[in-house]
């Protein structure tokens, strides 16, 4: 039982019947009763309903047909989930319970997984340490005075400490690449449209992407093909064919080329994490890459962008939560417009208000061509940078994240500080384009690092069988420091 | 050359209009916390007044393909009652979601 510890261990076993799905979803269950006090990493547990869903898998004859027969998931808490409260870890949504699934969700539980809860993130997808939750912070299994990183934190935290294998996030500007890096784990956010974001609690729409958090790189892969393609439901998906992933795995680099934009290897770079990366790229060239120069002139723009696109769609979607349809409403408010205001003012938190009153001026009259055009315009810049490193490489590779995981209340202070958290993220997100970050060693301290290759759009097999190149060649071996059942 | 003159300094009576557009009422600290935080914010973001984006068209959605365009028909949604569900004042009899006075 110890070792089913993968996706494809539990899926394989509960296909042969050497183990039921209830029993793996038990031992489950027990992980995060041991580790949750510790982490903070859940919401909700949703208990009885994975149990019984779990018995249905064991009951199903055609199980072994299953892509995910039996295996334990947990599920971001910005995540639809039919008759589950669904907060975003925020307080405007305590008691908000969906009448319908996300297609992600739907699509897991369609291949056989089992959801065994919602997990904590920052209030509305937005932060990135997990600092900014309703619900309290997060704390990183391999210290838990530091930050899981953020915005996907529990679910990042869940798959670090063993409590799943595999577990969903959202990204809208790294927030799932950069806690895979700082728990040392895989995380992947797919090219924008590769996968639905019916059911996901909108943040900023032109950049939001479900996204996936797995041990191995093998697991997300196996996870990210389960609920990729075309949803009708949104309209920003495409009818692109979802390839293979997980079959397009192995062979060897030769003729691969990866591109390292060494311009970015600077200012602001903890000295540790450069170290790892930089021994992440000798080791492509050990493994037959070729490593080649490459140019992100706007790259250094990416954070001032994002914060202004980003803000700008939040403080619109954002609007909806109004105390009227759903979620908290102020009492007692003596008009209607009050209601809005004091229900706002109560219900979100200081992050979420931050980052209205920042969207909200930027798309004001007077300063909407100055900030929110012009950072448009510059995001299509950033869009052509990325296109044109594509001629010369498969895939360009950076740090993750600048630092390894920081202490709790580091920068909780400083909002610009905190934000320069996703410089080496964010510009996928507003290009477009795949990423995934790979775990490569701890530093000194014994804080894992990773790194991240970007793609071409729709080439996120390229760059999954480039990072499970590396991660046979140089798996992590150490594991978090707290209780783990080996 | 600058494409845009640089916008004018952040100050407190910023954070009082936008909050009036945003539908949020804060506290004295928080404005004058965001005062400070928005302005600090906003002096980064300005460094994209830099860039030279003379005839660069703005990107406002990174979606290259479109087969979003289907038949205008009927379909099945959420009943009455799911979409009530979560109401904090509904009536379900009426199906209506309830909210305080609008009128004097």
């Amino acid at each position: 039982m110890s070792n089913l510890t993968t996706v494809r261990s539990i899926r394989d076993a509960v296909r042969s019947g050497a183990r039921s799905a209830v029993e793996v979803c038990e031992q489950s269950l027990a992980r995060i009763e041991a580790e949750n006090p510790a982490l903070n990493a859940f919401n909700t547990v949703t208990r009885a309903q994975a149990l019984a869903r779990a018995a249905a898998v064991d009951a199903q004859p055609d199980r072994a047909a299953l892509a995910l027969a039996g295996v334990p998931v947990a599920v971001k808490d910005n995540l639809c989930t039919r008759g589950v409260r669904t907060t975003a870890s925020s307080k405007i949504l305590e008691q908000f319970v969906p009448p319908f699934d996300a297609t992600v969700v739907a699509r897991l539980e369609a291949a056989g997984a089992i959801v065994i809860g919602k997990t904590n993130c920052d209030e509305f997808a937005m932060g990135s340490s997990n600092e900014n939750s309703g619900y309290g912070p997060v704390r990183n299994p391999w210290d838990t005075g530091r930050v899981p990183g953020g915005s996907s934190g529990g679910s990042a935290a869940a798959v670090a400490a063993r409590i799943v294998p595999a577990a969903l996030g959202s990204e809208t500007g790294g927030s799932v690449r950069q806690p895979a890096a700082l728990c040392g784990i895989v995380g992947v956010k797919p090219t924008y449209g590769r996968v639905s974001r019916y059911g996901l609690v909108a943040f900023g729409s032109s950049l939001d992407q479900v996204s996936v958090f797995g041990l191995t790189v093998r697991d997300a892969a196996l996870v990210l093909q389960t609920i990729a393609g075309r949803d009708e439901r949104d309209a920003t998906t495409a009818d692109v064919e979802v390839p293979d992933y997980v079959g397009n795995l192995g062979g060897d680099l030769k003729g691969a080329r990866i591109g390292v934009p060494s311009a970015l290897f600077g200012e602001g770079l903890d000295a540790d994490v450069r170290a790892r990366v930089e021994d992440a790229v000798n080791a492509y060239r050990d493994l037959g890459a070729e490593i080649v120069d490459v140019e992100l002139p706007h790259a250094g723009y990416s954070i001032a962008v994002y914060y202004i696109i980003a803000t700008a769609e939040a403080s619109s979607n954002l609007a909806r939560y109004d105390g009227v349809r759903y979620g908290f409403r102020a009492e007692d408010p003596k008009d209607l417009r009050e209601m809005y205001r004091r229900t706002r003012e109560e219900g979100f938190g200081a992050e979420v208000k931050r980052r209205i009153m920042l969207g909200t001026y930027v798309l004001s009259s007077g300063y909407y061509d100055a900030y929110y055009l012009k950072a448009q315009q510059v995001r299509t810049l950033i869009r052509r940078d990325f296109l044109n490193a594509f001629e010369k490489c498969d895939a360009v590779l950076t740090p993750t994240s600048p630092t390894p995981a920081f202490r709790l209340g580091e920068k909780t202070d400083d909002p610009l500080s905190m934000y320069l958290s996703d410089i080496y993220t964010c510009m996928a997100n507003l290009a477009g384009v795949p990423g995934i970050s790979v775990p490569c060693g701890l530093t000194p301290s014994g804080l894992p690092v990773g790194f991240q290759l970007m793609g071409r759009h729709w080439g996120e097999s390229d760059i999954i069988r480039l990072a499970h190149a590396y991660e046979q060649a140089h798996p992590l071996t150490e594991r978090p420091g707290v209780r783990a059942e080996g | 050359m600058l494409a845009f003159a640089m916008p004018p300094a952040f100050s407190r009576s910023d954070v009082d209009k936008i909050a009036a557009l945003a539908h949020l009422r804060l506290s004295e600290e928080e404005i004058e916390l965001f005062t400070r935080q928005l302005a600090d914010i906003l002096e980064y973001a300005n460094q994209v007044q830099r860039i030279d984006t003379t005839g660069v068209p703005p990107t406002a959605s990174v979606v290259t393909r479109h087969e979003a365009d289907r038949a205008d028909e009927v379909r099945p949604s959420l009943t009455r009652e799911d979409a009530l569900a979560n109401a904090p004042d509904a009536s379900l009899d009426a199906g209506l979601f309830k909210v305080p006075r609008v009128i004097g």
